[in-house]
């Protein structure tokens, strides 16, 4: 069982919510696509085994080979080449990777080798593996690190629980797309909604079974995310109060789950919703 | 020598344009035949690198001279690689800043801003 | 003009609600919404005149010719974005594809061409005050550029010798939409969360900020979430010589007032109050160091 859980907007919980999911499962694995803020492995108290840095390819040009023809720098769509006093320069952090200025060398000058944008850490906490995704600083694009996790995700036979990017832009997208079920998390705001929106349209495009998780409810006040999924006619799967005790723990980096038993009755419900919907799509689909 | 200029329209007595990168086109001033011709800016809708690729219109159009408010890290990189010299305008039009680079007034540009990708790249050209 | 940038690194800080107040405040006679993946802005602005809308192209995409097509697999076999599905034709999944054009040039019968490909759409409200903002579109990239275009459309249409502060609500993370925002920018505003992971993103913002070498300032919203690891904010910023600027209260009314469309400012409540504190310990900040 392959559950994303996203969010249009940030803050909404969602980081929580897919970790108190892993935690209540017998054996399950966490993974943190949130590769430009990583911060699920923050709430468990885990040991990390390794880090693996993940690494993007990158043109290198043989200088004394090279014929200044520029075939490479017109063919670069990203502009990451440059022709400057007969040499070809190459701008690691514009480059795409994309491999075609190896292609149309006519000399063979350009080889690539591999430059460092992220790494991979995995680690333990209790019945749960963490693997957490992280970007470095100054680098434009997370896609290539969140690549590598689904490896790790594809070869999982636990059920896995990925934490999404915010938003619902291509990173986000590549995190859910091969996911086969999408918990959307939403703030009870006018801001949340208008995200939700967003991030609902991303799920029904990838034609994902999917419900909601309403967090930080208030008592009696107007809930705009509830009204919306109630006209859109999405499943909500639970309603989380708002909670000052819940909030401090985490901010202290715990899994509530594993220090109130209100809690862990209440995400052990929510999984069994989940389960019940995987289920239910699965058995549509065949 | 060649002075080049971003300017947005083909007008001597336009302002330079904010931006070096996506500026709409170069006005390049010939001090030599003091001819002045406008060339487009092709990295003007460039998805991302419209500095490097906007500084390499420079180059490949001869200048030795570039008068700009402010330019990126990577296309300061290039200009630099090919020895030509960046120059800081003030506000004023095209040709009050020519002529006041002319008379030595403008000062030389060092201060780059980190651009849109910021790490710097050390260059990597050669194996 | 001098332009105040607020960013988070976590999102759900409250950034936007931060930023609203801070229009509200100074009277900002041009804003921009640079979170063009989630923008919240517009729900705060209440802008009665019609906005001018443009479509915003990212990158062209890959398209394939279904008459050309011989089905031999080479752009399948060349494409590392996983953009090109098998078939007769192949088809390119225009999500995924990044423009890069290595299929055009492996394809042997040319069958390939490049098609202009919406991304997005730019917003801009003209009335006593320039709104710029947009929206990106679902599944897309390349919002590094859509950033740049909103700032451009705000600093195109004002005065900028008139109009001396334009307020900027940036975006959650450290990447390119981000980075975008940096540029042009004369102060950063950090809104930092008291949490674990709060203080983890706040740092990693920070680090991203340095790099450009823009001043900045922190200050912590819903500071009593918990005192200690706010206090563990304040004394991260003493000893890396970063202003800290005050801090706001959790304010449940904070939510009723956004979802009235109001900013705190609008109502008397505590983070409204503390919100003001914040500003004009800014904005000493920000025209100081245009002096320098």
């Amino acid at each position: 069982m392959k559950i994303a859980v996203l969010s249009g907007k940030g803050g909404t919980g969602k980081t929580a919510i897919a970790a108190n999911l892993a935690a209540v499962c017998d054996a399950s694995m966490y993974v943190d696509c949130d590769v430009e803020a990583p911060n699920g492995n923050l709430l468990f108290t885990s040991s990390i085994q390794k880090t693996e840095p993940v690494y993007v390819k990158i043109p290198v040009i043989d200088a004394p080979q090279c014929n200044g023809c520029r075939a490479c720098t017109e063919f670069c769509r990203f502009n990451a080449l440059a022709f400057v006093s007969g040499n070809v320069m190459v701008f690691r952090e514009i480059c795409h990777s994309c491999g075609g200025c190896v292609l149309v060398c006519p000399t063979k000058a350009i080889a690539e080798t591999r430059q460092e944008v992220g790494s991979i850490a995995y680690g333990t906490s209790k019945n749960i593996h963490v693997i957490s995704g992280a970007m470095h600083i100054g680098i434009a694009s997370g896609i290539p690190i969140i690549k590598e996790l689904w490896n790790v995700i594809e070869a999982a036979s636990e059920p896995v629980f990925i934490d999404c990017p915010p938003g619902s832009a291509c990173s986000v997208m590549e995190s859910m797309q091969h996911a086969e079920y999408c918990v959307l998390v939403a703030e009870p705001t006018v801001f949340g909604t208008d995200n939700l929106k967003m991030v609902h349209e991303l799920v029904k495009l990838f034609q994902k079974p999917y419900g909601v998780v309403l967090n930080k409810c208030l008592k009696n006040e107007w809930n705009p995310a509830k009204e919306y999924c109630v006209q859109e006619g999405i499943p909500i799967l639970c309603e989380l109060p708002f909670d000052q005790k819940l909030a401090e723990i985490q901010s202290n980096g715990g899994l509530v789950v594993r220090k109130a038993k209100q809690y862990k009755n209440c995400f052990s419900e929510l999984l069994k919703s989940i389960e019940k919907e995987v289920r239910h799509a699965a058995a549509v689909d065949s | 020598m060649k002075i080049g200029v971003p300017i947005d329209m083909p007008s001597t007595d336009e302002p330079v344009s904010s931006t070096f990168g996506r500026s709409k086109k170069f006005l390049i001033y010939d001090t030599d035949s003091k001819e002045t011709r406008y060339i487009d800016n092709l990295a003007m809708n460039s998805q991302g690198g419209a500095g490097i690729k906007a500084a390499q219109v420079i180059l490949d159009a001869g200048v030795d001279v570039l008068l700009t408010p402010q330019c990126g890290e990577n296309a300061a990189k290039v200009l630099h690689e090919s020895h030509v010299t960046l120059f800081q305008t003030t506000s004023g039009s095209a040709q009050y800043n020519i002529d006041q680079f002319l008379q030595g007034k403008l000062l030389k540009s060092g201060d780059f801003h980190g651009g849109y990708h910021g790490r710097q790249g050390e260059g990597g050209r050669h194996i | 003009m001098q332009q105040l940038l607020i960013l988070s690194g976590k999102g759900g800080t409250g950034k936007t609600t931060v930023a609203g107040a801070f229009i509200k405040l100074s009277g900002a006679k041009a804003v921009a919404d640079c979170d063009v993946e989630a923008p919240n802005l517009h729900l705060l602005m209440k802008c009665n005149e019609p906005p001018m809308y443009h479509a915003y192209f990212g990158m062209p995409k890959a398209v394939i010719d279904p008459e050309k097509c011989i089905s031999c697999g080479a752009c399948y076999d060349h494409c590392r974005f996983d953009a090109i599905a098998k078939g007769d034709p192949y088809i390119v999944h225009s999500y995924h594809c990044e423009g890069c054009g290595v299929c055009d040039i492996v394809c042997s019968v040319h069958a390939v061409s490049f098609q202009p490909a919406a991304a997005g759409r730019l917003c801009l409200f003209l009335g006593n005050r320039v709104f710029s903002t947009a929206q990106l579109d679902i599944g897309n990239g390349t919002s590094g550029k859509l950033v740049t275009e909103v700032k451009k459309q705000m600093v195109t249409h004002v005065d900028d010798d008139i109009i001396p502060l334009a307020i900027i609500d940036g975006s959650p993370g450290i990447g390119c939409p981000v980075i975008a925002s940096l540029s042009g920018a004369d102060m950063v505003l950090i809104v930092a969360e008291p949490s674990v992971s709060g203080i983890s993103d706040m740092k990693r913002i920070i680090q991203t900020t340095k790099l450009f070498h823009r001043p900045m300032a922190v200050c912590i919203n819903k500071y009593d979430m918990n005192k200690e690891k706010s206090k563990e904010i304040e004394i991260f910023c003493r000893l890396n010589y970063i202003s800290f600027v005050g801090r706001i209260p959790y304010d449940t009314e904070a939510v009723i007032a956004a979802n009235s469309g109001l900013s705190i400012i609008d109502m008397d409540c505590p983070s409204g109050r503390a919100v003001q504190l914040i500003f004009k310990e800014t904005i000493k900040l920000l025209f100081a160091a245009d002096l320098t």
